[in-house]
């Protein structure tokens, strides 16, 4: 029978299924952090041990300070790394610590250091967890209670998701990156258009995109409702992955590679939807409003909420009403304080070199932040001199964390004011209270911090070349 | 956690479509430990200083009627925790965010969709009506009107029994230890190696 790469990889997890409960899956990686504390008192609670600790890791990124880690000056955040550090260590955890050298984000530094790999399962409890499917893995956020039952049975119980392909083809214009890719079909299908579907990314284009690309797009499916983005592997899965730390190698790595190759969607495989996207139709996109789905083509003005049908238009309203904006205004009219570099979306290496790119020579007109995925991302980063690039501009340079993506470690935007971001959501309060946030991808948040407004990447690189 | 079959409450509605996770609760108010109690931070932002917030309006709500997409976002299980430490049982709406809805039946609470939700949040405006919630038929009353909501066997039961999954589960360790023998068997360069430098 034809089977949909979705299907191949849940077949070979599941344990058990039955009518009644769905399919226990087997859990091939389980990733921690400081917002998993709830899980582990679960644990704790009952006196269970963490069933396999050897897949199970641990990373210090939602709390961690991008600044001053020499003395955590907040003891609320002090409290949440001692309390991973603890947890960790009572149950023989490996942890990617605030103090060690490859701490980033979480679903950075997993690929970075092979613990990513095609086939897997991947389990986390945060909702961008989708990015590990970039690899070929079946990864998805998970809350708590589920959190806990990971860590006691290294299982997890779910209800197979319908397949969905979005096939795009074509070549990205200049200046179109995978970011637009992913917030021109959220907006064209909606934050909850792929809700209860597991997403395949297909076509030349996705083919032709770097693993990073992949991992942006992977990573974004939860706005448009999907718990899973997948790309099936290829060559460039394969040559990203040889040599990382914890990837396999000498047999182990030509087994591996032999297994991974298989992980395709059959010729003949039906998907329960399918959609298709023209590369070509897609230009640099900047949301507008406070759901992901409020996004468009940085060429365009602000929409009249009364042409959108009945709820829409109520939500794009309270939206405008929220972000400071009126109808009819041109995005790139829009003026913005600051800019954000970072998460995990958009702060891998090639990431930082785009956006030091549009900088270089340049200075930034508004304050900004950079906070590399990981810190051997920075390192990397340093080598190459980006880092000076982004100081000269203007900006700073930071450690690597969550930061401004939610804020919990402190680094928030303040009420009001307006930030050109490289995150993911621009929900009200996400990068703090009443912060008004642009997602857009690196080239454009590098170009806004350039002229000081909403700004098409595209006319910037013209003159530079 | 107690399972229940029956809920009778108060129902109020929040017309708003994608209501997120962020909303629901701010990640600065997400460090408390559990015990702490998680209500007061439920809609922080959304209710400081407006009065008119429908949690705020009324006193004793326990069913909150909302607009499609509602839970998404984060993951973040708090997000259930104020929830039902503000005394919500019962979310009603067209459509939930998938994790937001697992993270709630794991803890009691019943995502109750149906495609009325809106007709439902109309007839509501800014009044209250009483509600009667029934899991074994699916349907629930709001005032006299009678509607349907949809909400898988699966989850139906784990409301209804209780349940918890890692006790059921636990009693599976044999089938799952002869799983991982297998996998290892098979495909062992998933188990990383032990100390990378
Ligand atoms: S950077 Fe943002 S989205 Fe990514 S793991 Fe951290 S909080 Fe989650």
């Amino acid at each position: 029978m034809s089977r949909t790469l979705l299907d191949k990889l849940w077949d070979a997890h599941e344990v058990a299924f039955d009518e009644e409960n769905g399919s226990l899956l087997w859990v091939d990686r389980h990733l921690v952090h400081e917002g998993s504390h709830h899980a582990f008192a679960k644990l704790a609670e009952r006196d269970l041990p963490v069933f396999a600790p050897e897949l199970t890791f641990g990373v210090a990124d939602h709390y961690a300070p991008t600044r001053g880690r020499a003395s955590i000056a907040d003891p609320a955040i002090a409290q949440m790394l001692e309390r991973l550090e603890r947890n960790t260590e009572r149950y023989g955890i490996r942890l990617f610590g605030l103090r060690d050298p490859r701490q980033g984000i979480v679903h950075v530094i997993g690929p970075e250091q092979g613990l990513t790999l095609p086939g897997l399962l991947v389990n986390c409890g945060d909702s961008h967890t989708s990015t590990h499917g970039a690899f070929g893995a079946l990864a998805f956020g998970i809350g708590a209670t589920q959190v806990a039952h990971v860590l006691a049975t290294q299982t997890i119980w779910q209800a197979r998701p319908k397949s969905m392909r979005i096939r795009i083809d074509g070549m990205l214009g200049p200046g179109v990156t995978a970011k637009d890719i992913a917030l021109h079909w959220i907006a064209k299908l909606g934050t909850d258009g792929a809700t209860g579907h597991a997403v395949e990314y297909a076509g030349s284009t996705v083919r032709d995109l770097s693993m990073e690309g992949r991992m942006t797009l992977c990573n974004l499916s939860i706005e448009g409702g999907a718990r899973f983005g997948i790309v099936a592997p290829d060559d460039r899965t394969i040559a990203y992955l040889k040599g990382r730390p914890f990837a396999p190698d000498g047999d182990d790595w030509d087994r591996a590679c032999v297994a991974w190759r298989e992980l395709v969607t059959d010729e003949a495989a039906r998907f329960d939807r399918e959609v298709r996207i023209d590369a070509a139709d897609i230009a640099p996109t900047v949301t507008w409003g406070t759901t992901p789905e409020q996004a468009l083509p940085i060429t365009s003005t602000i929409p009249d909420p009364g042409t959108f049908d009945g709820g829409r238009a109520r939500a794009a309203r309270e939206a405008l009403d929220y972000m400071g904006l009126t109808p009819g205004q041109r995005l790139e009219d829009i003026a913005v304080d600051q800019v954000f570099l970072g998460s995990c979306t958009n702060a891998r290496i090639e990431d930082l070199r785009a956006a030091a790119a549009i900088l270089k020579g340049r200075s930034a007109r508004v304050p900004g932040v950079v906070s590399p995925g990981s810190m051997l991302v920075r390192a990397e980063a340093e080598r190459e001199g980006l880092d000076r690039i982004f100081v000269e501009a203007g900006l700073e340079w930071v450690a690597s964390g969550c930061s401004m993506c939610v804020g919990m470690n402190g680094d928030v935007v303040a009420p009001g004011k307006r930030c050109a971001s490289t995150t993911n959501r621009n929900f009200r309060g996400r990068q703090g209270k009443g912060a008004r946030t642009h997602l857009m991808s690196p080239v454009m948040v590098a170009a806004a911090a350039v002229t000081g407004r909403l700004t098409d990447a595209r006319a910037l690189m013209m003159e530079q070349s | 956690m107690a399972g229940w079959t029956t809920h009778d409450g108060l129902a109020a509605a929040l017309p708003q479509a994608n209501v997120d996770t962020d909303q629901i609760i701010p990640a600065r108010f997400m460090s408390a430990s559990r015990k702490e109690g998680y209500g007061d931070y439920l809609f922080a932002d959304l209710r400081e200083g407006n009065d008119a917030f429908p949690l705020d309006r009324h006193a004793g709500i326990s069913v909150l009627v909302a607009g499609p997409n509602f839970g998404c976002g984060s993951s973040r299980e708090a997000a259930v925790y104020a929830l039902i430490d503000a005394g919500i049982h019962v979310v009603v709406a067209e459509s939930f965010a998938e994790i937001f809805a697992g993270n709630a039946v794991n803890n009691g609470l019943l995502p109750a969709r149906t495609a009325e939700a809106g007709a439902i949040l109309e007839a509501l405006g800014t009044e209250t009506a009483k509600v009667r919630v029934d899991l074994e038929t699916r349907r629930f009353l709001v005032d006299d009107r009678e509607y349907g909501f949809e909400l898988s066997e699966i989850w139906r039961r784990k409301l209804v029994n209780g349940w918890d999954d890692i006790d059921l589960t636990l009693s599976r360790t044999e089938a799952i230890a002869a799983y991982r023998d297998a996998r290892r068997g098979q495909a062992p360069w998933i188990w990383p190696k032990t100390a990378p430098s």
